[in-house]
């Protein structure tokens, strides 16, 4: 394909060089370059199952073009913690059953912690909204939010971010 | 009559001062960290060396003739590995029957694979495409000519009865029909003061599982079809076998974990291309649906027309009950025949009826064809008794709680199909807490007002008895006392892994961390039957319950020994294993295993559960024995309903439920959460609308599910009775979570605006248009 361009993608901290065509979404480049953490749900921007941060931001990766995410960190799932060493939210939806099938799991994590970066201590309706753009067909959303409330009073308290 | 299974004796309620390590408690699933950090797998994330890429081609007419399919043009596409079409196919059918492991005889129900004449459904599948790249296979798509002639289609099921209407295959478009004759209506009528006649529609919905159909299949050096796919049952193994002409040993179907269910991965999705696919190439071949593949390529659920007739004495004791039920089977039958027993037997709901007359019909049109969908039959009809139940007690003038106290299905009374109910039916304390659990009524003003609902259901656990259903499972313990679980039971993310594991956890007395449980490999595994009808616990755990106490009692009898004492002296817990009455007497669970491994002891186990097996229903009658067993449990709704935009708000929502006994309660709280999200949308939000059978909402734009926006926090109220067949008393919870919510809602939002909507969903429009007529008839809004 010749209308092919080389650009590089800055994923959880690790340079990929690799070329795409225009049209390729930033959801198939991460898919193709491995990483599969950031799920496909329905590559229009309706169920959030592929949402990344792009420079501590949440973006529905499907509707974001590779070319555009040149240059920009880009952080999944993956990035924000392992089963090792589990990022406080993470910790909170794997504790609290907040995750059951987890295909939108990866999702919610990022959009709430792309709330969590821009508002200390939110209130619930805060919570409810940030997290509106992220489909759940298995928990009824109650423990993703009381996960969500966990983590977001802990930090109030604690001081963080 | 038919013959009937032996089952157990009614048991009485919860057996106290049970003293269990680790059933009951609401430990962290096995899977969720693996989840929660994006580690875990599942069959869209493999790809292979050498893998080409597939799209399905698909019709865009539900009703037509193909008159010409010429695909030259894409095959001469460069990158573009192969095309088929009904033309390369053997001429053999894909079988849609329900899945089963005994050989009993299937329905003869075949379906096209690919369409050769006659397009029946909007959708139904032309030709598919392997390509070097997903684009290229796109662009071949394009490229492939298709003429079709549209032939008159049926599209709604009441249409489709009457004489002339188009035929959609075979001789009439009756595809199924169930009847119950239970008592005598005629005498029930006759002693009723009241009779009560309502119909009550609901709507075709979609599973929207997030994850979309999804697999990988290549055919190894052995020449076996190997296919890794998200499905709920991995013993389609069989039917993509029968559909390919290969023995059966020759396909082999991987699991994943699953990203949802919900019975919408419970027929094949894309195996049987995958599989042919694959064969014709011999390369690896991937098909990944996009959402609008998976809304416009899976079978629904089934809408119902639903008449009921109660009738009742002036005390509030139900006399008799006919009901009549006209389902929507779609273009193909699936799990129609099914689909409409379990409404049949649902029919009179949780309550004595002992003249019931039911007369249900499934029936063929050009809508997409439908098939299981969780609740499976027994959700419609729930839709339909408990809206029915309210508006009786309406008119008696009785209290609706009071009104269904009255009437209660008890232990030892007969269900629908005149066999007694053995385990506990504890419908009362269900209604009574979930009821309570609203707490004071919320306060509001004009325009808006509030209601409250409540249902109560019956919903079975374990498949239809005439199945003859089983599961095998395999327990063994490693020489470092670390356990293994083989089992070929597909996880679709409620945690059927983990109960297993907790199970062997508690028998074995060892911790979670200990156990690794292998699932979902039909050639590895022991095959453990399907996840669905809320079975994968009660057959699944009770296979890998028994496994793991053959295996306990082997090293309790070497421990005996060792401790010089009887081996029911012997107690395993915390991983040591030690003399009941003399703790200090003890040794650690992996020394004694090691003891048993040096001598030689058989440190595994390979077990199987049966279900109860019956025969087939009287056909006369259709009395006789259907399911194991039933849950029973409630769900108690608040609503807001604004009078002015129609706008419904879920204020409160709880669901009590006797789930016999809770492995994990927290998982157990997961799928009651779940549940009250999946009816809500049921009730208010979720339709998929079909205009002369083509799908008009093929996106979550149109198709809406409900969002954190709209779900209040649930409660849940878990009940345990331990009278179920499941491991340690357990009944089961994964359908019985949604089955009452839709008509708890649609009772609330009755009694807020005090008129019936009786066509699901209830939507803004519905409500403000039946506001206005109530209102253009004064007589009537005086009232209310």
């Amino acid at each position: 394909m010749s209308r092919e361009k080389t650009i590089v993608l800055e994923v959880n901290g690790r340079r990929h060089r690799a070329a795409f065509p225009p049209h390729r979404t930033l959801l198939e480049a991460l898919r193709e370059l491995g990483h599969v953490d950031v799920k496909c749900g329905c590559e229009k921007g309706d169920c959030g199952a592929c949402a990344v941060l792009l420079d501590g931001e949440a973006v529905d990766s499907c509707l974001t073009l590779a070319w555009t995410a040149e240059g920009r960190a880009i952080t999944t799932i993956a990035g924000l913690g392992g089963a090792t060493s589990p990022h406080p939210l993470q910790e909170a939806f794997a504790r609290l059953g907040a995750a059951q099938c987890g295909y939108c799991t990866p999702g919610l994590i990022i959009a709430s912690e792309s709330l969590l970066r821009k508002t200390n201590n939110p209130d619930d309706d805060a919570i409810r909204l940030a997290l509106s753009g992220n489909l759940c067909r298995c928990t009824g959303y109650t423990k993703v939010f009381e996960a969500v409330r966990e983590v977001a009073r802990g930090r109030a308290v604690g001081g963080t971010q | 009559m038919t013959a009937i299974a032996e089952l157990p004796p009614a048991v009485p309620p919860a057996a106290p001062n049970v003293n269990w390590r680790q059933i009951g408690r609401p430990l962290e699933r096995t899977d969720s960290m693996g989840k929660a950090v994006g580690a875990t797998r599942y069959a869209g994330d493999y790809t292979m060396a050498n893998m080409l890429h597939v799209k399905v081609l698909r019709s865009t007419m539900a009703s037509a003739t193909l008159r010409r399919l010429d695909a030259s043009k894409a095959r001469a596409l460069p990158g573009v590995a192969c095309v088929l079409t009904a033309a390369e196919l053997p001429d053999r059918l894909a079988p849609t029957d329900i899945p089963g492991q005994t050989g009993q005889e299937r329905q003869k129900t075949d379906q096209q694979i690919l369409v050769r004449e006659r397009v029946r459904y909007f959708g139904e599948p032309l030709a598919l495409i392997a390509a070097e790249t997903r684009d290229i296979a796109e662009q071949a798509m394009a490229l492939i000519e298709v003429e079709l002639a549209p032939l008159a289609g049926v599209y709604d099921p009441v249409e489709a009865l009457k004489p002339g209407a188009p035929i959609v295959q075979g001789e009439n478009n009756v595809v199924a029909a169930q009847k119950i004759r239970k008592g005598d209506v005629a005498k029930g009528f006759a002693e009723a003061d009241l009779v009560v006649e309502n119909t009550f529609r609901t709507q075709f919905i979609e599973h929207a599982f997030l994850e979309p159909e999804v697999g990988l299949a290549w055919v190894d050096e052995n020449g076996v079809i190997n296919i890794r796919v998200s499905t709920q049952v991995i013993e389609h193994f069989r039917y993509v076998a029968d559909s390919l002409g290969v023995p059966h040993n020759r396909v082999r179907i991987i699991g994943a974990m699953v990203g949802g269910g919900f019975g919408g991965k419970e027929d094949v999705t894309v195996e049987i291309y995958l599989a042919l696919l694959a064969r014709a190439t011999g390369r690896p071949v991937r098909l990944e649906y996009t959402r609008e593949d998976s809304l416009v390529g899976h079978g629904k659920r089934h809408p119902f027309v639903m008449t009921y007739r109660t009738g009742v004495t002036k005390d509030g004791r139900i006399t008799a009950i006919e009901a009549k039920f006209i389902a929507d089977a779609g273009a193909y039958v699936f799990l129609s025949p099914y689909v409409l027993l379990y409404a049949a037997v649902a029919a009179p709901g949780p309550y004595r009826v002992d003249n019931l007359f039911v007369d249900g019909q499934a029936v063929a049109t050009n809508n997409m064809y439908t098939s299981a969908f969780r609740g499976f039959g027994g959700a419609q009809a729930c839709i339909a008794y408990e809206q029915q139940m309210d508006e009786v007690a309406k008119a008696l003038g009785m209290d609706r709680l009071e009104f269904r106290r009255r009437n209660y299905l008890r232990t030892g009374d007969k269900i629908s199909t005149d066999v007694p109910i053995r385990s506990a039916v504890w419908t009362d304390r269900c209604v009574e807490q979930a009821w309570a659990a609203l707490g004071e009524p919320t306060k509001a003003s004009d325009p808006v007002r509030i209601g409250r609902g409540i249902a109560a259901y019956q919903q079975s656990y374990g498949r239809i008895t005439w199945l003859h259903d089983t599961s095998e499972g395999w327990v063994g313990v490693e020489v470092d006392g670390t356990v293994i679980v083989r089992s070929g039971v597909t996880d679709i993310g409620a945690g059927q892994t983990s109960a297993l594991a907790q199970i062997v956890a508690e028998v074995l007395g060892v911790t979670l961390a200990d156990v690794a449980v292998y699932n979902s490999d039909s050639a590895v595994t022991p095959l453990a039957g399907t996840t669905t009808a809320t079975r994968a616990l009660y057959m699944t755990g009770n296979a890998i319950k028994l496994a793991a106490e053959a295996v306990r009692g082997r090293l309790v009898e070497r421990a005996a020994r060792q401790f010089s004492v009887a081996p029911d002296q012997v107690d395993m817990a915390a991983s040591r294993v030690f003399v009941a009455d003399h703790p200090e007497t003890a040794m650690t669970f992996a020394d004694l295993v090691k003891l048993c491994a040096a001598e030689g002891i058989h440190r595994s186990e390979l077990a199987m559960f049966r279900a109860p097996f019956t025969d087939r229903l009287d056909p006369e009658t259709g009395l006789g024995q259907v399911h194991p067993d039933y849950v029973y449990g409630a769900h108690a709704i608040e609503v807001a309903v604004d009078t002015e935009t129609g706008e419904i708000t879920v204020l409160k929502s709880i669901g009590a439920h006797d789930v016999g006994q809770a492995i994990n309660p927290a998982a157990v709280e997961g799928q009651i959460e779940g549940g009250a999200a999946q009816g809500q949308g049921y009730a208010l939000s979720e339709e998929m609308i079909y205009h002369e059978g083509r799908l008009m909402t093929p996106s979550f734009s149109e198709y809406l599910i409900p969002t954190a926006m709209d779900m209040p926090p649930v409660r849940s109220i878990i009940l345990e009775s331990r009278s179920g067949l499941g491991p340690f008393g357990a009944k089961g919870i994964g359908e019985p979570a949604l089955t009452p919510v839709a008509p708890a809602i649609a009772n609330a939002v009755a009694d807020a605006i005090g008129v019936r909507i009786a066509d699901l969903p209830i939507t803004p429009e519905k409500v403000v248009n039946a506001l206005r007529q109530l209102a253009s008839r004064p007589l009537l809004s005086a009232e209310s």
